[in-house]
């Protein structure tokens, strides 16, 4: 009961803390200075329309390679957990699973291709148009559910699919080199040439870095999901 | 936006009344998720400005007055990746949860006095 009490004080303190910022916030009417600065000379400097895609893969490079290693650790520690608690409960996974009804199999079929098309669309144009190599991979990996959700004794081919994420995590951080030797810095875009603005294949080195994460994204939410569909059986 | 501001932290404190006061533990990661999404939702409409269009500066937003036109891409690059961490975070608290449940099989946090002093 005393746990209870202290909660709704802290809850409500925490909400009090709330109203007094959303009170006294005025929404902005410019652009802040960094925010300025990016938007202002990034069409020259790096030639992608999306300025968002721009800070993401070339002004905070770093970072995202940083997220792009936090996704990997939580992956391989889903596999971890899932993998140590399987071995225990084998015996109660045998029995047979229920076969899914013909629409869901049919819209399945009919769908996954358009789907993985989708994601990549999204994330080889995610220099010009919203979205990008995280939406991307997300898009594609929620067709693959639909797979596992469609057909529950389909299984992805492991070693195909860890040869994809170390070669795209593994070329992300080459391509990052080539920006270090050839260009500005780590991960600087400008080693390839910038095309002609707001063509496909232009602004330098952004397509290929997010195409990268697509894959990458793409192939560690797939074994993410495999994960908790239980492949251990 | 300010509306959008309020519904964020209103998500924000109701993801922290089920990580403080419930007791399931899928409650309690659901409970995370909910207060990230109001999280998610407070930053973009922090960077928001009145009558301005998104950052991408095709036709519709010429180079030179771009500047005036669009909102903060800042937050916005923030939350693009905040989200996909997110999805992978919740999975693995997600894991954990189905783990300890096979250990124990109760999805109750009392019960788990080890971390207890």
């Amino acid at each position: 009961m005393i746990k209870r009490i202290l909660s709704i004080i802290v809850i409500s303190l925490f909400a009090y803390m709330l109203y007094l910022l959303v009170s006294g916030w005025e929404p902005g009417k410019e652009l802040n200075s960094l925010a300025a600065n990016y938007v202002g000379r990034e069409p020259a400097e790096l030639g992608a329309p999306n300025v968002v895609t721009a800070i993401v893969v070339t002004y905070r490079g770093l970072d995202t390679l940083g997220e792009v290693t936090v996704l990997f650790l939580a992956a391989s520690g889903v596999g971890l957990f899932l993998h140590l608690s399987g071995k225990s409960g084998k015996n109660d996974r045998a029995k047979k699973k229920r076969e899914a009804s013909e629409i869901l199999r049919t819209g399945a079929t009919m769908l996954l291709a358009p789907i993985v098309m989708f994601g990549t669309y999204i994330f080889i144009n995610g220099h010009l148009s919203p979205g990008g190599g995280f939406q991307g991979g997300a898009v594609i990996a929620s067709g693959l559910l639909l797979l596992f959700v469609t057909f529950p004794s389909y299984r992805t081919k492991y070693s195909a699919l860890s040869a994809v994420e170390s070669f795209s995590g593994a070329f992300y951080v080459i391509v990052g080199l080539f920006g270090f030797l050839l260009a500005g810095g780590f991960l600087d875009n400008r080693f390839l040439p910038l095309g002609s603005y707001g063509q496909v294949l232009s602004a330098g080195a952004i397509p290929v870095i997010y195409t990268l994460i697509g894959l990458k994204v793409g192939t560690e939410l797939t074994g993410i999901l495999e994960h908790m569909k239980g492949s251990s059986e | 936006m300010v509306s959008v501001l309020i519904l964020g932290f209103i998500l924000i404190v109701i993801g922290f009344w089920g990580i403080l006061v419930k007791k399931n533990m899928i409650k309690i990661v659901l409970g995370i998720a909910i207060s990230e999404t109001g999280l998610q939702l407070s930053m973009i409409s922090i960077g928001y400005i009145y009558h301005r269009t998104a950052p991408i500066l095709n036709d519709a937003v010429p180079r030179s007055s771009a500047v005036k036109m669009v909102v903060d891409p800042v937050p916005q690059a923030l939350v693009l990746t905040a989200i996909v961490i997110g999805v992978a975070v919740n999975a693995l608290l997600l894991s954990y949860v189905i783990s300890l449940y096979k250990h124990k099989k109760s999805l109750n946090i009392s019960d788990y006095k080890e971390l207890k002093w």
